[in-house]
């Protein structure tokens, strides 16, 4: 019964999704305020609809209820709590569920709040919000049903693929889905604003906080994503430019354009057919990425839940809602007028490199990731990895390091190089130091060199706005670009001394055998079979001391799971604060041997640190954004209460 | 340069800016991509018209049942890759991925030694039980029924 009820919220939605899109065509033709005011009732009453719908999904996992076909497909009821609970979303079905109701919930939160837009705008971005949200209700019920019955109901569930297993994993999809959801909010608000023509500073400052909060839950998702990969595949690598990657990649390239154009924006009034293109481009990057991971139609280590067919729905969605939003901008864009002017350079004209680099790195990762498919057309079959994505990015990414480091000194629409030369020669000693001492030390290739160097250059440089300012009245937001500018620098020099100086041993060694892998020394000391709830291993006992140090014990094992029956690598990880060591047990080799992979990679984990770090400066400028809206409010209300008692 | 655009060449200026960057980018990757991108073979094309010797590229099949060796240091790993046509053996030093076994169906990332074997630096296997890589899909049909008749059990 509970599912039924389940379904019929999200019907009942799906109808409100169309009356706000009727209501609101309507409303903006005729400014009949009538029908315009349905708009927003509409979109609040959606939001809790779907979010029954969605509580109702959880409670059907959590009771493991075999008779939702859903639920038989995808749990087990010997799965530990937590897994019944990522179940929900660990599949097709449950996660569009999932984007349609946060998507939802963002329409809701935005009818409910937001009013400092021309009420038009609001009307006509809710419409658009509508209008998207209408082909992903569509998707949902007509093709995906996650409330579908099973009958006869099974006596057990087929469990959860083992390697979704993972509580770093249970959160990743829900965190990345907010983000590319976020995304939309900002799409809608961009053609909301084309389509009243109303681009201006205050369109920027409403879309920035949506922008600021997919961008931290991107981040956050690209960070445990890379994390969990990391441990999981047990390959000991971070990134590997595989397409779901990508996927999740590009919107946040494209997002952070968007944030920093809507910055100039917002402050500067400049860039404003841009940061419009922008905003359409981010979500049509989101749209892409479930394209291209929905549907399985790149090879991808990690696509779980595929199916061509429905990755045509998607596509048909993506085409109908870009191609709309790019004409509707190429009607419209002739109309939105000059913004402010700058000088090349200004803190604009940085701002203006840093989008371009950006959108130069998008663009490249976007070519690389299609590429496969297009010689496929040809019938020639291709992979594109490493030893393309790194050396041309880079062509883009290290000058916009550059770039990074000094924009943030200039002064906002015209300034002269020789305010800011005696931090500028400060920051590039340090990047040179650094450049010819690892040079010299270690030599190592050209890349990672260069990596280091710029990551001590922009970690130097991103205090420097703090110069000559009290520390304690410096606004949030500055604060968040200090930090997240820092975590930039933490994160590259992380990438590049895991890469200049990973250690690796790959040996097959007897019980009592020790292993050297750079500063450590690693005996086998036992293999043990051991069971879990639902699994059994391989466990191997090994006491690692770092540099003749006091031996730690870490436990790699080789698992079995049996529903679905599978065998996945447990790596172990030691970690220090300059790195970790990375242990992995293969299988038994001749001679009572065991095949034991150790990577020894200095200074890996700042790689997430700095993931972690950019994000939080993210969180610090949202909360001053947010701050200094409600402070704005209250001193609004209090002007209009005071002219009101005021007037006789 | 202090001093700021006129309006209208602002506008021209930076549009003219994207669009060399972007340009720039786009052929810098199109000739890349003619570069670096590493090619797929099944074992047939791969002995009928084999690649330069080191150049990075991608080898798919079916592991050959009977075939697999492992060498005395226990680590290294000799094996057939076959298509029912032709047949490449591959070397490969390393833990082998979770779901690599005989008669089934596994892409090697590599180079071919002047030799002609084929040196694997990485083994993509599937990857969950219902995983075939997608290269294999258009494999001959009777290795194709092999594969998805094993990898859908």
């Amino acid at each position: 019964m509970i599912a039924e009820l389940g379904l019929a919220a999200l019907w009942i939605a799906a109808a409100l999704a169309g009356l706000q899109l009727f209501a609101g065509i309507w409303g903006l033709r005729e400014g009949g305020s009538r029908m315009a005011s349905l708009v927003r009732p509409a979109a609040i009453v959606q939001a809790l609809l779907c979010a029954l719908a969605f509580g109702v999904l959880l409670l059907l996992f959590i009771r493991t209820d075999l008779s939702v076909a859903l639920v038989a497909k995808n749990s087990h009821s010997a799965k530990p709590m937590i897994f019944k609970l990522s179940g929900t979303w660990g599949n097709h079905e449950g996660s569009m569920l999932l984007w349609v109701s946060v998507m939802a919930l963002a329409g809701g939160l935005i009818a409910f709040l937001e009013r400092r837009l021309p009420e038009r705008t609001m009307i006509a971005t809710l419409t658009a919000q509508a209008f998207v949200g209408l082909g992903f209700y569509g998707f949902l019920l007509l093709s995906s049903n996650p409330f579908e019955r099973l009958s006869p109901t099974p006596a057990e569930g087929m469990g959860l693929n083992p390697l979704l297993q993972d509580v770093g994993l249970a959160m990743h999809p829900p965190t990345l889905y907010v983000g590319y959801v976020g995304l939309s909010v900002a799409f809608s608000f961009a053609v909301g604003a084309l389509l009243t023509r109303q681009v201006n500073p205050d369109f920027a400052k409403v879309m920035r906080p949506w922008v600021l909060g997919a961008w931290i839950f991107l981040t956050l998702g690209l960070t445990a994503g890379s994390y969990w990969a990391y441990y999981e595949l047990g390959w000991g690598g971070w990134w590997f430019w595989d397409p779901v990657e990508n996927a999740a990649l590009m919107p946040w390239l494209a997002a952070t354009a968007l944030l920093h154009s809507a910055s100039v924006l917002a402050s500067r009034d400049a860039l404003r057919a841009w940061t419009i293109m922008l905003g359409v481009i981010a979500f049509s990057m989101s749209m892409l990425g479930t394209f291209l991971v929905r549907s399985g139609i790149l090879t991808s280590v990690h696509a779980f839940a595929v199916d061509p067919e429905r990755g045509t729905f998607i596509l048909a969605l993506l085409v109908l809602n870009v191609g709309g939003a790019l004409l509707l901008f190429a009607l419209r864009a002739g109309t939105i007028s000059e913004g402010q002017r700058f000088s090349v350079l200004s803190r604009e004209g940085a701002l203006v490199v840093n989008n371009v680099a950006l959108s130069a790195i998008l663009g490249i990762v976007l070519l690389g990731t299609l590429y496969p498919l297009l010689t496929e057309a040809f019938d020639v079959k291709v992979s594109v990895g490493p030893p393309y994505f790194n050396p041309v990015g880079a062509i883009f990414f290290l000058p916009m390091l550059v770039v990074l480091a000094i924009g943030p000194l200039l002064r906002w629409r015209r300034d002269r190089f020789e305010r800011i030369q005696g931090p500028v020669v400060a920051i590039a000693v340090v990047g040179l130091a650094v450049l010819a001492g690892v040079f010299f030390i270690a030599g190592i290739a050209l890349l990672p060199l260069l990596g280091m160097a710029l990551a001590a250059a922009v970690a130097v440089a991103s205090f420097m706005p703090l110069r000559g300012r009290s520390l304690r009245r410096l606004p949030l937001p500055v604060w968040g670009m200090v930090v997240a500018h820092f975590g930039v620098a933490v994160a590259l020099f992380g990438m590049a001394a895991d890469t200049a100086f990973q250690q690796e041993r790959l040996v097959a060694a007897q019980v009592g055998d020790t292993v050297e892998d750079g500063p450590w020394r690693v005996t086998l000391n036992s293999v043990e079979p051991v069971a879990g709830p639902n699994w059994t291993a391989l466990e191997a006992t090994l006491s690692a001391s770092y540099k003749g140090g006091e031996p730690r014990v870490v436990r790699p094992q080789a698992r079995s799971f049996w529903t679905p029956p599978q065998e996945t690598s447990e790596a172990a990880l030691l970690t220090r604060w300059n790195g970790q060591l990375y242990a992995v047990i293969g299988g038994e080799a001749e001679g009572g041997r065991w095949q034991l992979r150790l990577w020894w990679k200095p200074f890996v984990t700042w790689i997430w640190y700095g993931g972690v770090l950019i994000a939080f400066g993210g969180l610090l400028a949202l909360i001053g954004r947010l701050a200094g809206d409600l402070r704005r409010r209250s001193a609004k209300e209090q002007i209009a209460v005071r002219r009101g008692t005021a007037a006789p | 340069m202090t001093t700021g655009f006129k309006p209208k060449h602002q506008r021209l200026v930076l549009l003219a800016v994207a669009l060399v960057a972007l340009i720039g980018a786009a052929l810098l990757a199109a000739w890349a991509l003619r570069n670096q991108a590493s090619y797929f073979y099944v074992p047939s094309d791969m002995a009928a018209e084999p690649p330069e010797p080191g150049q990075a590229v991608r080898l798919g099949g079916m592991v050959e049942t009977g075939s697999l060796k492992t060498r005395a240091d226990g680590i290294t790993i000799d094996f057939v890759v076959g298509d029912g046509e032709a047949r490449i053996p591959v070397v490969f030093a390393g833990i082998q991925p979770d779901l690599f076994v005989e008669g089934s169906g596994v892409v090697a990332e590599g180079s071919i030694r002047p030799d002609g074997t084929f040196e694997a630096t990485n083994l993509l296997a599937k990857h969950d039980e219902n995983y075939v890589p997608r290269e294999l899909e258009d494999m001959h049909a009777e290795d194709r029924r092999e594969v998805v008749a094993e990898t859908t059990e």
